[in-house]
């Protein structure tokens, strides 16, 4: 079976870059089905300050345009397009890109994480239209208006605050009383002028007017108070959901559709099947820690690859 | 092939006033998304679909009229304008296969 190449990697961001550089360094010479999201989280993001290496700040997508050179440098090949199905069981799997069929012993999922919807009426009718999940894609429409940001984390403060280029006034609603946000990306937020918080709130309504976001439908869930805010655009940053429907119903996930690799290793439960990232990981989420698993996941494959050599090797 | 690019100028020539429908990819220096739609945008120009439809590129920066005339509040946007008229629009990064429907679709 000449067409059955060693490594398919099934996604890009840090986690699937770093793989790719690693099996590419191995001379696996690896297939990356990078998706039309390719690179990942990061590619929605702007200044990245966290990296390690880079101690004045590194814009995610330039980071992440890096890795993808530095992968393709060492001999890895990059299909931007998503994968459409996969046969992950079996000695040799098989990935479909649309009419095109890719095979290889061993494949790392790192398909990473998708945004959370708000869930609320409105807010899929009104997607593109006011409601956005990509403040850096999106922001430049907002000029001079009042917009609001949901969520409590990292990623609601780094959008609140990259919007005030743009917007007169942001608002972040929070469900709760406190933000989850690292203490530097909270207290910058919180010391903007142009941002204000509305507390143990949440949105129940995203109303629309010609076809564009007109306000926003909010309850207080402590006093059970409802008011609408007069916004013309909604960023929403509630958290994620890993992109696993691809492959759930054949390898084991968690009830939130995580997979369950077998740390300390990036072994799933299906043989010659690795994941690394944000598929994988709810706990630390950081580029690092997905560059790492990223990593790990690919020196896996590179020694299951080895042992399948040498059982053929024992056998011939 | 590398799709054209159009401006607010041009764009009633070449887009409303063009004899077969047109797709315009409203688009940003700034915007990483768009520039994976842009890849894929070029692949599908050089197929046969690319026959039946003409894809172009709009910076929405160097060009704000357009994109504000046309409501452009999401990048990247996919506009299809068939006889001058916007006939379908989507917003976000999308498959390959997705687009080749949505552009199915609305030619």
């Amino acid at each position: 079976m000449d067409d059955v190449r060693d490594l398919i990697i099934i996604g890009s961001g840090p986690a699937g870059y770093t793989a790719a550089i690693y099996a590419a360094r191995a001379n696996l010479k690896p297939l990356v089905i990078e998706g039309v999201q390719s690179g990942g989280a990061l590619m929605t993001t702007t200044e990245v300050e966290n990296f390690p290496g880079f101690p004045d700040a590194v814009m995610g997508p330039d980071l992440m345009d890096n890795l993808r050179k530095q992968a393709e440098r060492f001999g890895a090949e990059l299909v931007t397009d998503d994968a459409t199905a996969v046969q992950l069981t079996g000695d040799v799997k098989s990935v479909q890109v649309n009419d095109t069929v890719h095979r290889a012993r061993a494949v790392i999922l790192a398909t990473g994480s998708a945004w959370r919807p708000l869930d609320v009426p409105g807010e899929q009718e009104l997607l593109g239209h006011g409601v956005s999940s990509c403040a850096t894609c999106d922001g430049f429409f907002f000029r001079n208006q009042h917009i609001a940001v949901v969520g409590g984390g990292d990623s609601a403060m780094e959008e609140a605050t990259f919007l005030t280029r743009f917007a007169e006034s942001v608002t972040i609603i929070h469900r709760r009383d406190a933000f989850r946000a690292s203490r530097i990306m909270a207290d910058r937020a919180l010391a903007n002028p142009k941002i204000k918080v509305e507390w143990n709130t949440v949105i129940t309504e995203i109303v629309g007017a010609d076809g564009k976001v007109g306000g926003v439908k909010v309850s207080d869930v402590v006093s059970g108070a409802s008011r609408t805010l007069d916004v013309t655009g909604v960023f929403v940053a509630i958290g994620h959901i890993p992109r696993s429907e691809l492959f759930a119903d054949q390898i084991d996930v968690d009830d939130a559709g995580y997979v369950i690799v077998e740390a300390p290793s990036t072994r799933t439960s299906a043989t010659g099947v690795f994941a690394a990232g944000d598929v994988v990981d709810h706990t630390y989420r950081q580029a690092v820690t997905a560059a790492g698993t990223g990593c790990a996941a690919a020196l896996d494959a590179e020694r299951y690859l080895a042992s399948l050599s040498a059982a053929a090797g024992v056998l011939r | 092939m590398p799709t054209k690019d159009v401006t607010d100028s041009t764009f009633p020539a070449d887009v409303l006033g063009a004899s077969r429908p047109v797709l315009v990819d409203f688009w940003a220096e700034w915007c990483a998304p768009c520039r994976k739609i842009h890849v894929l945008l070029d692949e599908i120009s050089a197929t046969e679909l690319g026959e039946r439809v003409e894809i172009v590129k709009m910076n929405i920066d160097e060009n704000p009229q357009t994109a504000a005339k046309y409501s452009v509040m999401s990048l990247p946007t996919l506009t299809i304008f068939k006889g001058g008229e916007p006939v379908g629009s989507i917003s976000g990064a999308r498959p390959r296969a997705d687009l080749v429907r949505f552009i199915e679709e609305a030619i």
